[in-house]
């Protein structure tokens, strides 16, 4: 069948696979940069925790379980409290274990601020764990993360 | 005490089907008559019929459930991750006859030629309409999507085929997924052109989030209010291509979903029906999370299941796909809870069915301007031509040697759709055989060059959309389908660990990460995939070779299964 064959063959990337890869996997684009690691994360948070051991809960990190599109990724948390001069959340950080600059984004309240909700949208370089840490005006931190896939592959029914 | 009249027809009093007694075996094929496949004993105040990923087969065909359909962590064998004689002995049928053949892939070659074809739109409609003349005032007509696209038909009409054809048969709502890959603005078009609400609850658009469709449809029927929650595929971006529809936004949405439930009881509905194009593990995993609703019926994984399935007071129904089966649920609805349920997954045997004249009409003048192309024979096979399964089919197999061959590559890879109709040893292969499996949107076939590194992310990254453990991570299509390349794969490590042995078949050497290997492939989600269609060259590639027969592939290691 020589017609078929006139078509120049194409650079494939991991972008443009089979049926995937609309997720934009951004570990071509940004494949010169060092990624950070979840040790890295690790350290920030422990740094945020000066000292008081993270606990879980109170926070709510609503992400996509995988991303349409890994250069804008939908992102809403929610911290718990009743955000009173004597019981609010002071900050809240988002952390990507495996972005090449893993300080995604930190948050400031104040009583005044009503709640303690955010919502925002990220790049991820590729499938990993965002990581959510809250730090409450008492001293105490919370914590929260959820994988977010960026797929290559994957063709549906 | 199952009768012959009852044919597979499970209700909720009937749990000894699974403990019990054998239910006899069924007439022979010349003795399965429409009055059979009608037989019901009918409850309460509502009857869904649910059809789902019909994928535009208007005619009959054959089609072979899987003989693999892995199921892991919570789910390892359950309903639908049954195959071949684990199907026929869960569920009490008969080897041999027409209920085996219907849900199962055992001796489905032999089987086929006992019992003939299934579907047909014009089959479909008969059954409908006998169903409505039976419970008029009861009755309402979902179709769980996947509807659109499929066929050579539904390729040249860009949807609208099919969009008058359910039209014709009354569907009352639908939701959708391949739907979406003749682009946004078709889309839209076709929606106005439909006589009933498109129930997509989980999209919204990118920028503002604003709701695209309609999410709840509310119906009366005997006095009971129904409301009908659409949930189109996921993951349509993801699996599908993203740029025909850049502005919509797809998602589980959870919490969504159960927003939208709180809201159907807030205007008052008795029940609460979630017309989900998820996937059944997804929606199983959907109905443990989110509370209220009182059936699912689900699609998209294309899992025929005789037995309603319950989780969390949600019963959840699996009506397969390609119009081989039509799902009856009667529903006595009693202060706003389902009291009692009645469920038959009808199997649509075409030869015991007589065609309803005016849908056979009308798929007559849908296909006559195609007619000659559609029945030009390209070749014939001496094997089973099938895609369905987890991992290669045959008809796959048959793709794969001819991208490999008409584009000149050491490996070929073929998306794991599950839609295609199969094909019978002796059987001619027309054009529209071809499309039933290849007709889609995006259909260029691309040679490249692939690290044996990026062929291994690929393959690991498929299988993680297939075999995670959490629904939620699932995709809902089978393994990418490889030629010219082997591997072994252990269902149950974790991504980047499952694949190991890859070979290129053509030297019996071990695949090396550094080096580039020709492929070629279609169905890239990527604007400005270059190539040749893949329907026509794998038409070329069937004429060129007259007469092929494919072997089932020995170069797959499945282990952890």
């Amino acid at each position: 069948m020589s017609e078929t064959k006139q078509y120049v063959s194409i650079e494939m990337t991991r972008r443009n696979v089979l049926a995937g890869g609309a997720a934009a996997f951004m570990g071509l684009t940004l494949s010169g940069l060092a990624s950070a690691t979840p040790s890295d994360v690790a350290d920030l948070v422990a740094n945020i925790a000066a000292g008081q051991t993270p606990q879980s809960g109170k926070i709510v990190l609503d992400m996509p379980q995988i991303a349409e599109n890994g250069n804008t990724v939908p992102l809403s948390v929610s911290v718990e409290s009743p955000m009173t001069d004597t019981d609010y959340v002071k900050s809240l950080h988002v952390f990507a274990e495996d972005n090449p600059t893993p300080e995604v984004a930190s948050f400031h309240f104040t009583p005044m601020s009503g709640l303690a909700e955010v919502s925002t949208r990220m790049r991820m370089a590729k499938t990993q764990n965002i990581v959510a840490v809250a730090q409450m005006s008492d001293g105490s931190v919370f914590t929260e993360s959820v994988q977010v896939k960026v797929t290559i592959g994957g063709c549906g029914g | 005490m199952l009768t012959r009249r009852d044919f597979l027809q499970v209700t909720a009093a009937t749990a000894a089907l699974y403990a019990g007694s054998n239910i006899g075996r069924v007439a022979a094929a010349q003795n399965i008559t429409q009055d059979d496949l009608l037989s019901f004993d009918a409850l309460g105040q509502v009857t869904l019929l649910n059809f789902t990923d019909m994928h535009a087969q208007l005619m009959p065909i054959y089609f072979r459930e899987p003989s693999i359909n892995v199921g892991v962590g919570e789910v390892r064998g359950l309903p639908p991750h049954l195959t071949g004689e684990e199907m026929i002995s869960h569920f009490r049928l008969n080897a041999g006859t027409a209920e085996a053949y219907a849900f199962s892939s055992t001796d489905f070659a032999a089987l086929a030629q006992d019992y003939g074809h299934v579907g047909g739109l014009d089959r479909m409609a008969t059954l409908i309409k006998a169903v409505r003349a039976e419970r008029p005032g009861n009755t309402l007509l979902l179709d769980g999507g996947d509807t659109w696209q499929g066929s050579y038909t539904s390729l040249h009409t860009q949807g609208e085929d099919m969009v008058r054809v359910m039209n014709a048969l009354g569907v009352d709502a639908m939701t959708a997924h391949w739907e979406f890959t003749y682009g946004a603005d078709r889309v839209t078009e076709l929606t106005e052109m439909l006589d009933f609400p498109f129930l997509a609850g989980n999209v919204r658009d990118t920028e503002w989030e604003e709701e695209v469709f309609d999410s709840t449809a509310y119906y009366d029927r005997s006095g009971v209010k129904i409301a009908v929650i659409g949930q189109a595929f996921p993951y349509t971006p993801v699996a599908n291509p993203r740029y025909m529809i850049p502005s919509w936004s797809f998602g589980i949405q959870e919490k969504l979903v159960q927003q939208r439930v709180e809201d159907a009881k807030a205007e008052g509905a008795d029940l609460i029906v979630l017309l989900s194009h998820n996937g059944f593990d997804v929606d199983r995993k959907l109905a443990s999370q989110v509370d209220g609703i009182d059936v699912i019926l689900t699609g998209h994984t294309h899992d025929a299941i005789p037995a309603v399935i319950e989780v969390n007071k949600t019963l959840l129904v699996a009506s397969g796909s390609h119009g081989k089966f039509l799902a009856r649920l009667d529903l006595d609805v009693q202060d706003k809870q389902v009291k009692d349920y009645s469920f038959k997954l009808i199997p649509v045997f075409s030869d015991a069915i007589t065609p309803d004249p005016d849908m056979e009409a009308l798929v007559t003048e849908l296909r006559a301007p195609h007619e000659a192309e559609l029945s030009r024979v390209l070749g014939k096979t001496d094997s089973l031509l099938y895609r369905r399964g987890n991992f290669n089919g045959t008809f796959d197999d048959l793709i794969c040697q001819a991208l490999m061959s008409e584009r000149d590559t050491e490996i070929a890879l073929s998306p794991g759709f599950r839609w295609g109709s199969s094909l019978l040893p002796g059987q001619d292969i027309t054009v529209e055989h071809v499309y039933n499996q290849t007709a889609i949107t995006y259909p260029n076939a691309y040679r490249s060059e692939m690290s044996g590194q990026l062929l291994k992310d690929i393959l690991e990254d498929v299988a993680d959309n297939l075999f995670n453990p959490d629904p939620y991570y699932q995709q809902g299509g089978d393994m990418v389908r490889a030629g010219g390349l082997g591997y072994a794969i252990e269902i149950n490590k974790p991504i980047g660990e499952r694949i190991t042995n890859m070979t290129l078949l053509s030297s019996g050497d071990s695949i090396e990460a550094t080096r580039n290997y020709t492929v070629s492939g279609w169905a890239s989600v990527n604007e400005g995939t270059e190539g040749p269609p893949v329907y026509d060259l794998v038409s070329h590639y069937i004429e060129s070779q007259g007469t092929v027969q494919v072997d089932e592939n020995p170069n797959i290691k499945v282990t952890g299964a």
